[in-house]
């Protein structure tokens, strides 16, 4: 058996100060992009009293969702024993944290009363999926903490499996929930399905490992850590699977939705009528999120294995973006039905499509998201020793996984 | 506006005397259930008498936005595509009697009284909004902005959401709300207020004989609201 050596990433090079300088700038403007809409008020953003939830919760739910799925790595390889990805283990759990992190950040920003964030941890109201969420992506932090703890320190060896498992069960559990809050709306049209929890699983594990990949890429390069093509092979073959379960969690969806005759204006809207939405399911999600990616994992692209890899996550990660938009933006869009089979309007725009147009304030905030998740990153790596020297194949051969 | 009657006056004053005042200090009771019956076919496509008396009670100046600023009383046009046959009603909180406001609200802010009137603790609020995520009635509002002329019964801050209280004040203080009272008093009447669980009420004894129908009643969520006419 091969032994892992991990080790640090140096700090204070031009490249790390470079990437901690830029990061550190996109949260600054995040956070002044939120100082401008708490203090404004919420009229300054697109969101409108018909579309309440806006793009800092396209980012918000994107990253939240990737930040479990960015744990499946380290479970392969704990849980399930595979031993490629065991090296990676720690990184796994470091992006699911910093994921994680980086969407509640963008979650509670946004929120209408951020600073009353002390009044959501000491109430609850345990019939809120809300609520169970909230103890569930703190218990998160808690559970994939104690998880890298028992990976890195030899000590604590005899808790790894137990704590892996529990990881694992807590990923499956929260990403049920987060499904769950657009899954146990009844009055929405476009949500309202129990598919939804298993839907946005399989999302969570195609995001999080698109996401994983990308970062693996990046850390190779800029590190000069030695980074095996076999294991990228695996890596890409796994993320087209998960990009499969996507496409037939959603398929399933959309087939149970026009199959209810009265969800069937709302399907006509979102598949061929809803203008960016129809594009964006079209083009976004389905073409670039989900077919490309899929052609790209299963060898119908002559590129190396490592531009493969990068390809197909980055298009992953985008399709993922329009999905998640069209999911919450594209079904706010459609109007609640209060009188089924009659036509209504009013001052409070019933009965008609509501227009959304997000504002660079809450793309700043969004972005921001995405700024707390690479700095916590780059803290992470520089500080404990997370990542491996070596990535080479020679770990990877004993496996037979794909 | 419509003029103040005689026969206006009268009924408004009728109406009032529907309502006994709870006992000062004393919690909501379940033994009561506030309730609404909206007769349809008295509400006139260009009244909007109901909606005026709300801005002007819960003090609702807006800021000429309307996509941000806060409705609690609107009126909605219903038409029917296959016969054109077409009228017109308030819609508001429903204070259901299980509400999914409630159900969602993460921090217990959106709540119900034992009396069924569902209401918002501004204190508790943290503006995440999925209650309007809820709500199918689409009753509910964030205050987008800073809000002025509030009132000392109705506490409005930015970044909280709000709604319809059925006046709760005035009803803990034996008063009609004020969309009930200002449709009486200068419209036709269209508004019944009262308690449901009182066989004795108006209300109930109306109920009990006329057909009446709740907004989606399909989603099981017991609205206190009940309409004719639709």
């Amino acid at each position: 058996m091969i032994k892992t050596e991990y080790k640090e990433v140096r700090p204070f090079t031009p490249g790390w100060v470079a990437l901690a300088g830029g990061l550190g700038a996109v949260i600054v403007a995040a956070l002044a992009a939120v100082w401008t809409m708490e203090h404004q008020g919420h009229w300054v953003t697109g969101m409108t009293n018909q579309v309440v939830w806006g793009m800092p919760h396209v980012f918000a739910v994107f990253l939240i969702v990737a930040a479990s799925g960015a744990l499946n790595i380290a479970s392969v390889g704990s849980v399930f024993g595979r031993a490629p990805y065991q090296p990676l283990g720690r990184m796994s759990g470091l992006l699911a944290i910093a994921l994680l992190a980086g969407g509640l950040a963008v979650l509670v920003l946004d929120l209408g009363r951020p600073d009353r964030l002390f009044v959501a941890m000491t109430h609850f109201n345990f019939k809120s999926i809300f609520a169970w969420n909230v103890i569930l992506y703190s218990g998160f932090f808690g559970v994939v903490a104690a998880y890298l703890w028992t990976m890195m320190d030899w000590r604590a060896k005899a808790f790894y499996k137990p704590a892996a498992l529990a990881a694992f069960v807590w990923r499956l559990i929260l990403t049920t929930g987060t499904g769950c809050i657009f899954g146990f709306l009844v009055a929405r049209e476009a949500y309202g399905a129990a598919v939804m929890a298993p839907l946005f699983i399989a999302m969570s594990f195609a995001y999080g490992l698109a996401v994983f990949i990308l970062v693996l890429l990046f850390v190779a390069k800029t590190t000069r850590r030695p980074l095996g093509d076999q294991l990228l092979t695996r890596l890409v073959r796994l993320l087209g699977l998960f990009v499969a379960a996507n496409l037939y969690f959603l398929a399933l969806h959309h087939v149970t939705q026009l199959y209810f005759a009265g969800r069937g204006a709302v399907e006509s809207y979102i598949l061929t009528g809803g203008g960016i939405y129809t594009t964006l399911f079209w083009g976004g999600q389905v073409a670039l999120g989900g077919i490309f990616p899929l052609i790209i994992a299963f060898g119908g692209c002559g590129h190396a294995v490592r531009k493969r890899s990068a390809m197909a996550s980055a298009l992953v990660v985008l399709g993922g973006l329009a999905q998640v938009y069209v999911l919450i933006i594209g079904g706010q869009s459609w109007p609640l039905d209060l009188f089924p089979g009659m036509e209504a309007t009013s001052s409070f725009a019933d009965g008609r499509i509501h227009a959304y147009v997000p504002t660079v304030l809450e793309i700043v905030l969004g972005i921001g998201g995405i700024g707390i998740f690479g700095f916590i990153v780059l803290v992470g790596v520089t500080a404990l020793r997370l990542l491996p020297t070596d990535l080479g194949d020679s770990v990877a051969e004993s496996d037979n996984m794909c | 506006m419509t003029e103040l009657s005689r026969r206006h006056l009268i009924l408004a004053s009728g109406a009032i005397l529907l309502v006994s005042p709870a006992q000062a200090g004393q919690p909501a009771s379940a033994a009561k259930r506030w309730g609404l019956l909206i007769d349809t076919r008295k509400c006139a496509t260009d009244c909007t008498v109901c909606v005026d008396a709300c801005k002007s009670e819960m003090g609702l100046s807006g800021h000429d936005r309307p996509l941000t600023d806060a409705q609690y009383i609107r009126k909605v046009d219903v038409k029917d595509p296959a016969t054109g046959n077409a009228h017109s009603l308030p819609v508001m909180c429903q204070h259901c009697a299980k509400p999914a406001c409630v159900d969602v609200c993460p921090t217990g802010a959106s709540m119900k009284r034992a009396d069924g009137i569902v209401l918002v603790d501004r204190h508790i609020c943290i503006g995440c909004r999925y209650c309007m995520m809820a709500c199918p009635y689409k009753a509910r509002s964030f205050a987008h902005e800073e809000q002025t002329g509030q009132k000392p019964y109705l506490p409005r801050g930015k970044g909280t959401v709000e709604g319809c209280t059925l006046c709760v004040h005035r009803i803990d203080d034996g008063r009609l709300p004020a969309c009930v009272e200002a449709c009486a008093a200068k419209a036709k009447g269209a508004m019944l207020f009262g308690d449901l669980k009182d066989p004795t009420s108006e209300i109930a004894k109306r109920v009990a004989a006329e057909a009446t129908t709740r907004i989606r009643a399909d989603l099981g969520m017991e609205p206190g609201v009940r309409y004719q006419g639709i």
